[in-house]
This record gives C-alpha cells, sequence and structure tokens, in this order.
C-alpha cells in the first residue's frame, strides 16, 4: 500500500465517516452549546466583579483578587477534575456537562473580570469628575458613562482569551461529556480507524477560525499598541 | 464541614500519595524545561516568517497561526497520539506532546512576538541601520529587545498558560503531576491528592501570576 493509499485509508474513510458523521454532529451541538452557556456566564461574571471591584470595599477586593489569581493559576483540567470527582463524594451530584460549564465559566469569569478591570482604570478620571458634576449617581456613572467605553477598550484582548477557554470544551472528553472530542474518539475506537478524529479536528477549526479571524479584524480596529 | 474536610483536605492521605505525586512533578517540570524553549523558539521562528518580506512565507505563517489558535490543544494531543498510529506512525506520548504543544505554542508565541516587534517605531530600525548596523544586527540587538520588553506580560502570561497545558499530557497518560494525582485518587477514593496537585500548581503558578498583574500594571499607558 503507497503512502497516500494508507493516508486516505486512516483519515478519509468514507464509509467510516458516514457511519459516524451523525454522532459526532450530535456532539458539534453539545459543544457548541457548552461553549455558548460558557461565554455568557463567564463574561457576565466577570462584568459583575469587575463592577463589584469598582465599589472600592477593600476586604472584598483583597478577597477578590486572590480568587481571581488562583484561578488565573489553576489548570482548568484541575479545576474540572476536583469538582468532578469531589463534589459526589460530598453528596453533590451534577452531570458532567454542568461541572464543564461551571469551571469554565468561573475561569473565563476570572480573566475577563481583570480585562474589565483594566477597562474601567483606563478611563480618564475626568469623566468620572464630569459625570458626577452633572449629578449623576456614581452608579449611574459607571452604567451609562464609564461602563461603556470600558467594555470597548476590553473587547479586543477578551476575544483572544475567550476562544482560548472556549476551546477547553474539549476537555469535557475526560469526564464523559460527550462533545465533539468525546463522540469522536469514542468513535475511533470503534472503527479502528482515525477518520472520526480527521471529522472532529475540522469541525473545531470550522467552528473556531471565524472566531480566530474576527478577532484580528477586532484588533487591528482597535490598535493601541503602547509605544 | 467535617465531610468536606474529609474529602478534599485530607492531610494523611496526602502525606500517604506525596512520594507518588512528587515524582509527578519531576516529570512536569521536566515538560516544562523542554516545552517552554522550542515553544519560544518556534514562536520566534513563526514571527520571522510572519514579518518577512515574502509574501509566501507570511501567508504561511498567517495559516499556521490561525490554525493552530483556532485548534484546541487537546484534540491536537489526541490526534498526534492516537490518530498517527493508524498512519503507521509510532509516537511515544512524550514525543506526541512536544510535537502538539511545539505547533500550539509556536503560534501563539510568534502571535505574541509579532505584536511585540510591531510595537517598535520604524524610526528605531532606521537609526539602527544607518549606524551601519546590518539588518539582522538590528534586529538582534534594536528590535528585539524593545519587542520582548512591550509584550513581556503577554509572553509571561503565555508562558503559565503553557505549563498548565501540561496537564492535558495526563489525557494520554504521560506520567505527570495530574497524572500521578489522579491515580492516587482512584487509589485512595479521595479528592484530596488532586487538591494537592492544585496546591502544587499554585506554588509554581502563583507568584508568576503575580508578577505578570505587576507588569501589566506598570506599562499599561497612563
Amino acid at each position: 500500500m503507497s503512502g497516500l493509499d494508507r493516508f486516505v485509508a486512516t483519515f478519509l474513510d468514507l464509509e467510516v465517516g458516514l457511519r459516524y458523521g451523525p454522532q459526532i454532529l450530535e456532539g458539534l451541538v453539545t459543544t457548541v452549546g457548552i461553549g455558548l452557556a460558557v461565554v455568557a456566564t463567564g463574561l457576565a461574571c466577570g462584568l459583575a466583579l469587575a463592577v463589584l471591584r469598582a465599589f472600592g470595599m477593600r476586604p472584598v477586593n483583597f478577597l477578590l483578587i486572590q480568587i481571581v489569581d488562583i484561578l488565573r493559576a489553576l489548570p482548568p483540567l484541575v479545576v474540572v477534575l476536583i469538582i468532578y470527582f469531589g463534589l459526589p463524594s460530598v453528596g453533590v451530584v451534577i452531570p458532567s456537562a454542568v461541572v464543564l460549564w461551571l469551571s469554565l465559566s468561573a475561569i473565563l469569569a476570572a480573566f475577563s473580570e481583570e480585562v474589565f478591570w483594566a477597562g474601567i482604570t483606563s478611563t480618564p478620571t475626568g469623566q468620572w469628575m464630569a459625570a458626577r458634576s452633572t449629578g449623576l449617581s456614581f452608579l449611574q456613572t459607571l452604567c451609562y458613562v464609564i461602563l461603556p467605553q470600558a467594555v470597548r477598550v476590553a473587547i479586543p484582548p477578551l476575544t483572544n482569551r475567550t476562544i482560548a477557554i472556549t476551546k477547553n470544551t474539549a476537555l469535557g472528553s475526560a469526564i464523559g461529556v460527550n462533545e465533539i472530542l468525546g463522540q469522536a474518539t469514542s468513535a475511533e475506537a470503534f472503527s479502528a480507524n482515525a477518520t472520526p478524529l480527521l471529522i472532529a479536528s475540522v469541525l473545531y477549526v470550522l467552528i473556531f477560525i471565524p472566531l480566530v479571524i474576527a478577532s484580528h479584524a477586532l484588533e487591528r480596529r482597535h490598535a493601541v499598541w503602547r509605544r | 464541614m467535617d465531610a468536606l474536610i474529609q474529602e478534599f483536605f485530607n492531610v494523611p492521605i496526602m502525606v500517604r500519595v506525596a512520594p507518588m505525586i512528587l515524582r509527578g512533578l519531576t516529570e512536569t517540570l521536566l515538560l516544562c524545561v523542554i516545552l517552554v524553549p522550542i515553544g519560544a523558539l518556534g514562536g520566534l521562528g513563526t514571527m520571522l516568517l510572519a514579518t518577512s518580506a515574502n509574501r509566501l512565507a507570511r501567508g504561511f505563517a498567517v495559516v499556521f497561526i490561525d490554525l493552530f489558535r483556532s485548534f484546541p490543544p487537546l484534540v491536537l494531543l489526541i490526534f498526534v497520539y492516537s490518530g498517527l498510529p493508524f498512519a503507521g506512525v509510532r509516537v511515544s506520548p512524550l514525543l506526541a506532546i512536544c510535537v502538539a504543544f511545539f505547533l500550539n505554542a509556536s503560534s501563539y508565541y510568534g502571535e505574541i512576538y509579532r505584536a511585540g516587534v510591531l510595537s517598535v517605531p520604524h524610526a528605531q530600525i532606521e537609526a539602527g541601520r544607518s549606524t551601519g548596523l546590518t539588518a539582522g544586527q538590528t534586529f538582534l540587538y534594536v528590535t528585539l529587545p524593545q519587542a520582548v520588553r512591550n509584550v513581556l506580560p503577554e509572553l509571561l502570561s503565555n508562558t503559565v498558560e503553557l505549563v498548565k497545558l501540561t496537564t492535558l499530557a495526563s489525557v494520554i497518560s504521560a506520567p505527570e503531576l495530574l497524572h500521578s494525582a489522579d491515580l492516587a485518587r482512584s487509589l485512595t477514593y479521595n479528592s484530596s491528592p488532586l487538591v494537592l496537585a492544585a496546591l502544587i500548581y499554585l506554588v509554581l503558578l502563583w507568584p508568576v501570576v503575580r508578577v505578570i498583574r505587576r507588569l501589566e500594571h506598570q506599562l499599561a499607558p497612563q
């Protein structure tokens, strides 16, 4: 068998692809669902935490910074495994997809809190003073004046991080979530053929490459490289 | 409360599995010592392609960077480790980890270096060239040091990400820290070994995260 034939038989087996395609597409639905849930929850919590930090309550902020740093330092798979194996032993039983969603959301919240906070602090103090002197309350200033500017600054650095964390939905395969990778590896084991893995890889690239390209475009539009 | 401590902070169990976990730690450190330099060098190569005058090289670099930024590292690792043997190429776990994470890290580091190089004003290069430095010397002594300084927080934070990435090796049963902790968990029916591993990762990475926080603060535009 020549090299090319062997490659085709291993990675491009049409029959295997057709047999396991539907199963992998089901995984696609799960991946996209969990991914969207993680992005929504993570970013919303991150923004909420950044707003909380803006109130400047020292003990709260101290605690917040420690928790954010811990979540930034811990490998996602460690967080996923501790929650997945630990909670049932203390009587809390949650589905593995929920474990994945919670862990990744917490991690995204930690990273995005930091970026949103950087956005808030980068807004000139004059903006605060001007808004307050027109009679807006602290909260109104934050919501109507500061946050719209802060969020705009935060979007380009956030897209990269959000993509990187959302890609981690593939970790679900380690705890039995039937997302793309999980479906593909079990199909690979059943069929003794690598075609399902190639299908999975193509699906991931198809999901994420538009986002990566969009993030480049965003970066170019907001390019403010420090000089 | 007691149940929580028993499950997550069981000191006798932690002490019992410590030797096993420390062996995993040495493997993790070994992985880092291999992966960080090859990733950083690969990134430098990618950046050279991405900023070169040759359109073909630039196109290749852009496709390379975007492809591996949209490829989840775990998928890449499993593809290399369990896909290639079907095609007759046998790879050890260590080699699979090195290949997969080299590709991943090169694209991320490459993109960061590129941003750094682009952040150096062009006048710096002109000034360097006009003092008689060659293009290579200008790059090495003028552009690169400033580029690295400008993106230092991003470089460090990517290195932290790379160290965190080594945990994925446990999925293909490479004997690193998380894998030995997970093995200890299944032997003791208790999550404390995982918590111990988490604590070790914190000891390794928390200081770096703090340094990154400081650097970001110092370098932020006023």
